[in-house]
């Protein structure tokens, strides 16, 4: 009887009141409200296209680019395709990144420890230097050491220089170049099996606490097999090395690794920039470990250093880690600055001066985007993976 | 027989208490604290010296031409030329805009400031009402104060808008249009429905993947093949959508995150009561996280106004861009320290002031929930 009522009652819902009936509707509408604006605007861009004689498809790739690029980490010039500009461009944007996130790295760790320091004097200025760099425009910070301070340093013939081997001029920092000869492929492999050793050493370290509770010293002994045992091979193998040395000829320097101005200031600004935000990073993240958890280290006895390697560094890298990959990949998407000061990556190449050759925005903007997405989303996916597979197992 | 007397407490030990305690427990408390101290006292020294005697003692502040800025024997410039941004200062904050309707962009900078202030302070009267006037009218009246061509103001061409003015322009209309665009994107990304959820989704995450210069690239050089041949977009309208496209995907991250701190009792309440989905996000649930997000929102706000440097690479004159072309004008040479260190005062005096506002705004909220 009772069942009856609630049906009669249901069918009294009129079908529109239906909250799925609903949902579908909405939904159906959405994708018709999409797909009708892509249509036009795919529709407007190809007669618009047409009208102005841009030609459409990837074909433009094969073709010859005709322009040079001032620092190319593959064969290149004028003669290669805009394929080959796209792979110029990328790999100098990966070049700056790699730089740039080690650099912030390194000092924005620094930074972050500073900023905690017991000395009030230290712990202001990181905090000063925080406060002033993560509140100016990125911007404005590559212009700054571009045009007022790489700019406006001396010519060639009047350069900077460190006792003939390193020379610091307008055109940029040139620094001797390593020239190795065939036999320094042994040096490698002594470093490969240096690392192999001190991998093994762990891991026999790790098994012997566990079954007996022993311990013994690693960090440096292994820290003396990975540089001692390379550089005994290389002076066995009769230093099979030797620098090439910047030169002065004409009006510029030859010879020796040239860094060009252009990513020295965008590889200062970023570094500087970047590394305000990761101190911020790793001060919540050290500030994050419960004050409980190293008076619990200090009543178990573990030393100072032991306290920090085993209980702190661990949990606080947890905290760390991904709001620091969010910063290395916010570092990899400003690098697409350059383009304002000229340093030639991907954004600067291919979207600036292919796009303005060719004229074929779509592509190329498509493209360029295309890279940064799938780096971001890469990324954001093995954050995911990690955060998985580190979150604190609750009750 | 006499009575037990204590002695009265000794003083603290004249080295744990006062300015030398300070200084030992802060500055020296052991070797490795004093040499970093000394160190850095050396350097701070150096700095704060060079400073003032560049930017103070040896600086030039009144006159009109580079002559102003004397020079020393060999033709370097004794300390900082300020005449420069004296000179152009007015070129600096309001761009190209024609003298004679100056007093327009200072009226409105003058209701803009007076609603910030309104909204800010504690206990104003009236405080939603001002706020649906700064979101909802005051944009309206400025458009016609800037852009002119009604009221008997006359047109000033978008092109002509520049300098702190046009950066402001940029910031606050990309927060201002990116909120409801993001509300209702991160109510999608919250919603059941599977294909909405995923087209907000797609959204958000295709525009914060990518770097903010690529947006404006495609603003500037893909929105004109995307219209219906023949229209005309503006530069400024361009860069404006470029902006606010990629803007509302940051900000419906922050609503979400707003969203989410809402407690379930509070939804579950509101379906109790039969409210339908709009009447339970706009009377129960957006009120009580709005007030959560301002922290957020204010942040967002000040990415953007960096970020809105970024314009000059599509060929608008905000405050760096103007800078950027002063500083290479023959008739000033070498002022660009200078021109540098003004755009970054004004950058980091507004973002530091802004972040200050959320952080106190963050400690206040806190409390209120604890």
């Amino acid at each position: 009887m009772a069942k009856k009522t609630i049906e009669q009652e249901k069918s009294k819902t009129k079908f529109w009141n239906d909250p799925k009936v609903r949902a579908i509707f909405f939904q159906i509408l959405a994708i018709g409200a999409v797909a009708a604006f892509f249509l036009y605007i795919i529709n407007n861009a190809l007669t618009n296209m047409e009208q102005r004689g841009i030609t459409t498809g990837f074909g433009f790739l094969e073709d010859p680019a005709g322009f040079g690029i001032i620092q190319t980490l593959i064969p290149y010039d004028e003669t290669y395709s805009y394929g080959r500009t796209f792979f110029v461009g990328l790999l100098n944007t990966i070049l700056v990144s790699i730089m740039g996130i080690f650099l912030a790295t390194i000092l924005g760790f620094a930074i972050g420890i500073a900023r905690l320091s017991q000395n009030w004097l230290i712990a202001k200025v990181a905090s000063t230097y925080i406060e002033i760099f993560r509140n100016l425009p990125l911007l404005l910070q590559i212009f700054f050491w571009y045009f007022a301070v790489l700019r406006v340093l001396p010519s060639p013939r009047n350069s900077l220089s460190m006792g003939e081997a390193v020379f610091f001029n307008v055109r940029g920092l040139y620094i001797p170049a390593p020239i190795t000869e065939s036999a320094f492929i042994a040096v490698w492999i002594a470093l490969a099996i240096a690392i192999i050793i001190v991998i093994g050493m762990y891991r026999y370290e790790h098994k012997l606490q566990k079954e007996t509770g022993k311990t013994f010293p690693l960090f440096l002994p292994s820290v003396g097999i990975v540089i001692g045992l390379p550089l005994i091979v290389f002076f066995l193998a009769g230093s099979p090395m030797t620098w090439e040395y910047p030169e002065l000829r004409g009006f510029n320097f030859t010879g020796g690794i040239t860094i060009i101005p252009e990513l020295m200031a965008l590889l200062v600004a970023l570094t500087i920039y970047t590394a305000a935000f990761i101190a911020e990073v790793v001060r919540s993240g050290i500030e994050a470990i419960p004050r409980g958890q190293s008076e619990a280290a200090n009543a178990l006895g573990l030393t100072n250093g032991q306290r920090l390697r085993l209980i702190i560094i661990p949990q606080a890298m947890r905290v760390i880690i991904p709001p620091l990959t969010n910063q290395y990949l916010n570092l990899t998407k400003n690098s697409s600055l350059a383009t304002a000061i000229g340093y030639p990556d991907l954004v600067s190449v291919f979207a600036g001066t292919t796009l303005n050759q060719t004229g074929q925005a779509v592509e190329i903007i498509f493209m360029t985007m295309a890279v940064y997405l799938t780096l971001s989303l890469t990324t954001s996916a093995l954050m995911n993976w990690y955060n998985k597979r580190i979150a604190l197992v609750e009750r | 027989m006499s009575e037990f007397k204590p002695l009265p407490d000794l003083p603290p030990p004249p080295n744990t208490v006062g300015a030398i305690g300070w200084l030992r427990t802060n500055l020296f408390s052991n070797w490795l604290n004093t040499i970093l101290t000394l160190i850095a006292i050396y350097y701070i020294g150096q700095a704060i010296f060079w400073f003032v005697d560049w930017g103070i003692i040896n600086a030039s502040f009144s006159g009109s031409t580079k002559d102003d800025c004397p020079l020393n024997a060999e033709g370097e410039k004794l300390g900082a030329c300020w005449v420069f941004i004296n000179a152009r200062f007015d070129q600096f904050i309001y761009g190209f805009y024609p003298d004679s309707e100056i007093w327009r962009i200072n009226l409105m900078l003058g209701i803009f400031t007076l609603c910030i202030a309104g909204l800010v302070i504690e206990g104003t009267p009236k405080k939603n009402w001002l706020a649906v006037f700064t979101l909802f009218i005051f944009p309206i009246i400025a458009f016609y104060l800037l852009h002119g061509g009604r009221f008997g103001l006359d047109t000033v061409d978008t092109h002509k808008w520049g300098g702190f003015t046009l950066t402001l322009v940029l910031a606050v209309v990309g927060i201002v249009a990116s909120l409801p665009i993001g509300i209702l994107l991160a109510l999608g990304r919250r919603s059941e429905m599977p294909i909405i959820r995923s087209i907000s989704i797609v959204y958000i995450e295709f525009w914060r993947g990518v770097p903010l210069i690529t947006v404006l690239f495609m603003a500037s050089v893909m929105l004109p093949l995307f219209m219906t041949a023949g229209t005309e977009t503006d530069k400024l309208a361009r860069a404006l959508i470029g902006i606010i496209m990629f803007q509302s995907a940051y900000m419906a991250e922050v609503v979400r995150g707003g969203l989410q701190a809402i407690p379930k009792g509070q939804y579950e309440a509101a379906q109790a009561l039969g409210l339908s989905y709009w009447k339970m996000m706009g009377l129960i649930v957006l009120p009580q996280a709005l007030k959560l997000m301002i922290p957020g929102i204010v942040n967002t706000f000040i990415a953007l106004f960096k970020d809105t440097s970024l314009v000059l690479i599509i060929g608008l004159f905000d405050l760096l861009a103007i800078m950027q072309s002063a500083i290479t004008d023959p008739n000033w040479p070498r002022v660009s320290v200078e021109g540098y260190l003004f755009v970054a005062f004004m950058f980091w005096a507004f973002c530091f002031g802004m972040s200050r506002y959320s952080q106190a705004l963050e400690r206040k909220l806190n409390t209120s929930y604890r």
